[in-house]
């Protein structure tokens, strides 16, 4: 039939400049990077069977918690994020969760040398130490030591199951990117405030906190609120997985999440900046049917009124 | 005064004051389109139905939007896609629509430029079809800016300096546009004046005098035959609808509308739901940063095809050629000397023509995307190249036509 094929060049052309300004563009444009399903295999594997026990004195003798807090334990953080900030540029992680979110891999290297596992070497060239120092071992077989703090890191966290995709964010993520859509800042959760000065007193603590952030990182760590528009979920997940693969000589760390924790921080920025996308597959389903409706009865209708003009 | 009897009926009374049963017989039932037509004719209405959904879309944004640069970003992406009930639901058919609404406008010229659709008295009728495109395009232009994303602060920057006119340097001129140095709140209050007002207002003038040039020409056929519209006209009332070459606008016309409609309706919002990151530029979802130029800076595809033509060219002879492809397929009509009125098909060398330029325009699309290095550069200059020499040959090529 004509029409059908008047139909079919339309389409072919429409189809046609489709694919060169969108899929080819993009290709030609944007750098590619797959997945390595969060497998960190430059990195070793942990040769001892660690004991969490022995673990958790190794803990604190390696002296962990000079520096970093562990709520699940009651240890609690050493000092508060400013003057955290202020002293190492950014604010430690508690380790409640650590053991559940990382690698285990990944954990075990990065006790070992910071800067080498989470690729920022770098950054810290002509004697600049990274602020976390390496663990040498506090006087046994130290393969067995850093065996047993993975162990008891991983022995006193939640499940994966039991952790959010908020509170993977806000350990993994959450401690040099603001999610503002969120109310999310460098210094925890924005809280609703009664009187204007106490807020404006917040706002500055999270400035000076960005101050020092900014010096350490050598710009202000963006806000993801919308990065699950401007990004997609495809770069945001490789992106973590290793910054410098699609960002050569960036000086975001490697996040070192396992792929559970990856999924759930992709969720938690889905959430913030395409909160609606549920509702938009299931209107969508409806608006179909009923145009489907529509174009059947549209077709009766000409039907109708052409078969006395033929 | 004229006399006025009691009315018998509602309809009765609106009759006697506003003769809206004369209006419908001459804007609708004895309005005549020739029967000899495909699915291709139905895109005018086609275009003033998106038009209308840009329209509706439009006014249920513009009550939560926010025209401040400040706080633009945030109105559109947050107040917009999460806080309103379906906000999301009417920013994507807004932003989808803004977008297919040129690629029908590109299907409905192309379409009379094949069949012929410009010439022996309806020439008023392409003249003012451009005049919607260029406000149209406006129109996008314009709406780009709002949310205030790092593509709407760019390609504000580097569409507006276009007005320096290379080595003339009216800077003043370009400040003049903007109302500050670079893009700002003056620059961002302005455009949205043009978008919700003074745009739209010329777009609804511009439609009524595209419609109201059909009517002394009547809409082109399959054929490109000239129909005596009367007498076919009297035999479809004397209820010969079977030999008559014409079909009243309603129903007949409105019934085969309906249906091209409800197809693109369907096309319509599978892309509004599943499809519409190639209408929503992921680089505008990052808020405008004046301190961070982004590494690849193009307009959305419906441009890409001129953006290519300023493109291969040193800054002077660029904007001439940029300058001259905005307004030369106004010319049409009369850069084509042919009194054929017929399917390019029948045309001979014009078929050649017509393919030639189709692809080309798509050629320049796409490379007007792609970085301008090696390769792409050289075949978007021979595309230029082919652009120019294809409109210098038209009236040559047309001249001697065997009359069909």
């Amino acid at each position: 039939m004509k029409e059908l094929k008047i139909l079919a060049v339309v389409v072919f052309f429409t189809l046609l400049t489709y694919w060169g300004v969108e899929p080819y563009a993009h290709s030609v444009m944007h750098k590619h990077v797959e997945s390595k399903d969060f497998k960190y295999e430059d990195l070793k594997p942990l040769k001892k069977r660690g004991d969490a026990k022995r673990g958790a004195e190794t803990f604190v003798n390696a002296g962990c918690t000079g520096c970093h807090g562990v709520q699940a334990a009651n240890i609690p953080a050493p000092m508060d994020p400013i003057s955290a900030a202020a002293s190492f540029g950014v604010n430690p992680p508690d380790l409640s969760n650590a053991g559940a979110l990382y690698d285990e891999k990944f954990l075990a290297a990065l006790i070992k040398n910071p800067a080498h596992a989470l690729k920022v070497e770098h950054k810290f060239t002509e004697g600049r130490q990274h602020p976390m120092p390496g663990f040498y071992g506090v006087g046994g077989d130290m393969e067995q030591e850093v065996a047993d703090i993975v162990a008891y890191l991983k022995s006193i966290s939640k499940n994966i199951e039991e952790i959010t995709p908020k509170m993977a964010f806000e350990d993994a993520c959450g401690r040099c990117h603001a999610v503002h859509y969120e109310k999310w800042t460098q210094i925890g959760e924005k809280p609703k405030f009664k009187h204007e000065k106490d807020e404006l007193l917040f706002d500055a603590k999270v400035l000076d906190y960005q101050d020092y952030l900014t010096k350490y990182m050598g710009k202000l760590p963006p806000d993801l609120s919308m990065y699950i528009r401007s990004r997609g979920e495809h770069y945001i997940s490789t992106f973590m997985e290793d910054p410098q693969a699609l960002l050569p000589g960036t000086s975001m760390p490697r996040v070192g999440v396992n792929k559970e924790a990856a999924e759930k921080v992709v969720e938690y920025l889905q959430d913030s900046g395409d909160l609606k996308r549920d509702e938009r597959d299931s209107v969508g389903v409806i608006v179909m049917f009923y145009l489907f409706v529509f174009a059947f009865l549209a077709y009766l209708w000409k039907q109708s009124i052409w078969k006395e003009l033929h | 005064m004229a006399q006025f009897e009691k009315a018998n009926s509602l309809h009765e009374w609106l009759d006697q004051r506003l003769a809206i049963d004369t209006l419908e017989r001459v804007l609708a039932k004895e309005y005549w389109i020739p029967k000899n037509i495909n699915f291709l004719w139905a895109m005018g209405m086609v275009l003033a139905f998106t038009f209308g959904i840009l329209l509706v879309s439009g006014i249920f944004l513009l009550m939560y939007y926010q025209p401040n640069v400040k706080l633009a970003f945030d109105s559109v992406n947050y107040t917009i896609m999460r806080e309103v009930e379906f906000g999301w639901l009417w920013r994507h058919v807004h932003a989808v629509a803004a977008s297919v609404v040129f690629l029908i406008i590109y299907i409905h010229m192309f379409t009379g430029i094949y069949y012929g659709s410009y010439k022996k008295g309806r020439e008023m009728i392409w003249i003012s079809g451009m005049l919607l495109f260029v406000t149209f395009s406006a129109e996008a232009f314009s709406g780009y800016m709002l949310p205030w994303g790092q593509m709407s602060y760019w390609a504000g920057m580097v569409i507006t300096n276009l007005f320096s006119v290379g080595s003339l340097e009216l800077n003043g001129l370009v400040e003049w546009i903007r109302g500050d140095y670079v893009p700002g709140q003056a620059f961002l209050d302005r455009f949205f004046m043009l978008h919700v007002l003074l745009l739209p207002l010329a777009i609804l003038g511009l439609i009524g005098l595209h419609f109201g040039a059909l009517r002394i020409p009547h809409v082109n056929n399959q054929d490109g035959e000239e129909i005596d519209f009367e007498a076919e006209a009297a035999k479809y009332k004397a209820g010969n609808k079977k030999e008559a070459k014409v079909i009243a606008f309603k129903p007949d016309f409105l019934s085969k509308d309906m249906f091209v409609l409800s197809v693109f309706l369907i096309f319509f919002f599978y892309l509004v739901f599943w499809h519409y990151s190639f209408a929503m530029d992921p680089i505008n979802f990052d808020p405008a940063d004046p301190m961070k130029t982004p590494p690849h800076i193009y307009p959305e595809w419906y441009f890409l095809w001129s953006y290519e033509i300023l493109r291969p060219f040193p800054k002077d002879p660029g904007l001439v050629a940029f300058g001259i492809a905005q307004v030369i397929f106004f010319l049409i009509p009369f850069l084509d000397r042919s009194p054929n009125v017929a399917p390019a098909v029948r045309r001979g060398k014009f078929n050649i023509w017509f393919w030639v330029m189709l692809v080309d325009v798509i050629v320049l699309t796409v490379m007007g995307k792609l970085p301008p290095e090696g390769i792409f550069s050289t075949i978007g200059l021979v595309a230029t190249v082919v652009f120019f020499a294809l409109w210098i040959s038209l009236p040559f090529i047309t001249k001697n036509e065997k009359a069909v």
